[in-house]
């Protein structure tokens, strides 16, 4: 193999950092996002850091808390640096990504951390619910008392009329997510479920079960990115090159799309992330999708390609979204298994797509993997954040 | 209390007036002054008849803030009859088991009480079709 150079302009993170998704009631946002921090640094210890993108949707509403960039940096000891929150729902870490992406490739700066950062647990059910729903549209759906399950249920329910799919089409995906959970030591869930365990599980939203929906939760992970001029030496684990960053938006409420069904803004983003990086869907070793909600994970395979309009829930019943399957999902249990962190989830992806890429996804890896995608998603879908990385041989 | 936030959408709300496209003839509710469409400038008013079929629907249980004590009730997208979609509880229901292509018609309730000293925001929701209509 000869020795490759990296791309001066060319993006790599050179560090994560992830904290175990919990309601950790002992720990505040700081300690937790502190905790990732840290981690992702000690990764390539030589680099300093110039600027910190905090991905984060619900401080606002769930701890009286704005200005995390502020916060965040000098909780972590980097006042000074450049720092703000980059929000978009659900999509907010692959927002920040993006942003942190934009700032190295630009030449800006030589090297950026992103975090992102949830803390739920301090609030009831009802205050969540509410926190939760400003990812809607306030004046013309939250005003009608919808909540995030309401609205993968009003989905979920659509399709599984219009594809005439069984009604535990969904299921897979929940097993999936489950069983690849169970080896990672950072999601809150730790054991596999039964196909039984879902066809009995408790209603949230008919036909959404708690078994379709992934358990709100604390944590933190964080990401150190340098450009390929700033590369550190001497590490020990190959750098992973963004080979892709996009980002697509459609309206927020379901009811202003014009096919509600197909989601806009994920294939948007997909495919501009496919041309980005020169490559199609077939390359795609694993994805990292948001199942936030199960419907989710067929429209978002859908969306980007890897599966026929209406055919996604397929990819659920043979094995295809399995560690040896065709396209690998939710490789570490995804949000369903691992816990939803709102606004931190894209930065929980992009550090599980490093793992595998780097070989050190332990029980968890998919063979050979050297393009990963992670597609995070806000609200029902209104944003779509998309990155694709790939581990350069050589380098 | 946002007492002017809800009173500003009082057409909406109370009549369900939108708006209709002048290049393209669209019907758009909520209005957006854009016609999704065509992307031309739409600020003609257009008041919707309220009819239209349930596209979707679910139940919320576990409610957010401000909306506990009406659980649990049912949400649905309805799509009119000139064509936009909504998203709103059904009410009246009675015995009457809801399904996707049910013919409703908008109605005028509650939709959240804003605490005990709070103000009540009414709106739309939508019931199954009196026959007579």
């Amino acid at each position: 193999m000869s020795e490759m150079k990296p791309s001066p302009n060319a993006v790599y993170i050179v560090g994560i950092g992830l904290t175990q998704v919990a309601e950790h009631w002992e720990r505040s946002l700081r300690e937790l996002a502190l905790e990732a921090i840290q981690a992702a640094r000690a990764e390539s210890p030589t680099l300093q850091p110039e600027a910190l993108y905090v991905a984060n949707m619900l401080s606002v509403s769930l701890s009286a808390q704005a200005q995390l960039g502020a916060l965040l940096a000098d909780f972590a000891g980097l006042r000074g640096i450049e720092a703000c929150t980059v929000e978009a729902a659900g999509a907010s870490g692959g927002a920040a990504l993006r942003q942190a992406y934009l700032a190295l490739r630009s030449g800006a700066c030589q090297a950026a951390l992103v975090v992102g950062a949830e803390k739920v647990s301090d609030k009831v059910s009802a205050e969540i619910e509410a926190a939760l729903a400003t990812a809607s549209d306030a004046d013309f759906e939250s005003v009608q008392g919808i909540t995030a399950a309401a609205l993968a249920a009003l989905l979920m329910r659509r399709y599984l009329n219009e594809t005439q799919a069984p009604p535990d089409a969904l299921a897979g995906f929940s097993l999936n997510a489950h069983a690849n959970a169970a080896a990672n030591p950072y999601a809150m869930f730790r054991r596999p479920i039964k196909k039984e365990a879902y066809a009995r599980a408790a209603m949230l939203s008919e036909p959404v079960s708690i078994l379709d929906a992934a358990p709100v939760a604390d944590g933190a992970a964080a990401l150190l990115l340098a450009r390929g001029d700033a590369l550190p030496e001497g590490s020990v684990l190959p750098p992973i090159r963004i080979a892709a960053s996009t980002i697509a938006v459609t309206a927020p409420a379901i009811h202003d799309r014009p096919d509600p069904l197909f989601l806009t803004a994920a294939a948007e983003a997909a495919h501009r992330a496919y041309q980005q990086a020169g490559l199609s869907a077939e390359e795609v070793d694993l994805f990292e999708l948001h199942d936030v909600f199960t419907i989710y994970a067929a429209l978002a395979l859908e969306a980007a390609g890897f599966a026929a309009r209406g055919e996604g829930w397929r990819l659920a019943q043979d094995g295809a979204i399995g560690r040896e399957g065709k396209i690998p999902i939710c490789t570490f249990g995804g949000s369903k298994g691992r816990g939803d962190t709102a606004g931190a989830t894209g930065v929980y992806q992009a550090a599980e797509v490093v793992m595998q890429l780097q070989g050190r996804a332990g029980e968890n890896q998919v063979r050979d993997a050297r393009i990963g995608m992670a597609q995070c998603l806000g609200g029902s879908g209104a944003t779509a954040a998309t990155h694709i990385l790939i581990r350069d041989d050589g380098l | 209390m946002e007492v002017s936030r809800h009173w500003r959408l009082k057409k909406e709300r109370y009549a369900m007036v939108g708006e209709v496209c002048p290049h393209c003839e669209q019907k758009i509710f909520p209005p957006r002054d854009i016609c999704p469409d065509c992307g031309q400038e739409a600020r003609t008013l257009f008041r919707f008849s309220g009819r239209g079929e349930v596209y979707s629907y679910t139940t919320v249980y576990s409610a957010p803030t401000g909306h506990e004590v009406n659980a649990p009730y049912t949400v649905a997208l309805v799509r009119l009859e000139e064509g936009p979609m909504v998203t709103a509880q059904l009410t009246d229901l009675g015995e009457k088991q809801v399904e996707i292509g049910m013919p409703v018609e908008m109605v005028t309730r509650r939709l959240r009480a804003e605490g005990e000293s709070g103000i009540l925001v009414y709106g739309y929701k939508f019931r199954p079709q009196l026959s007579a209509s």
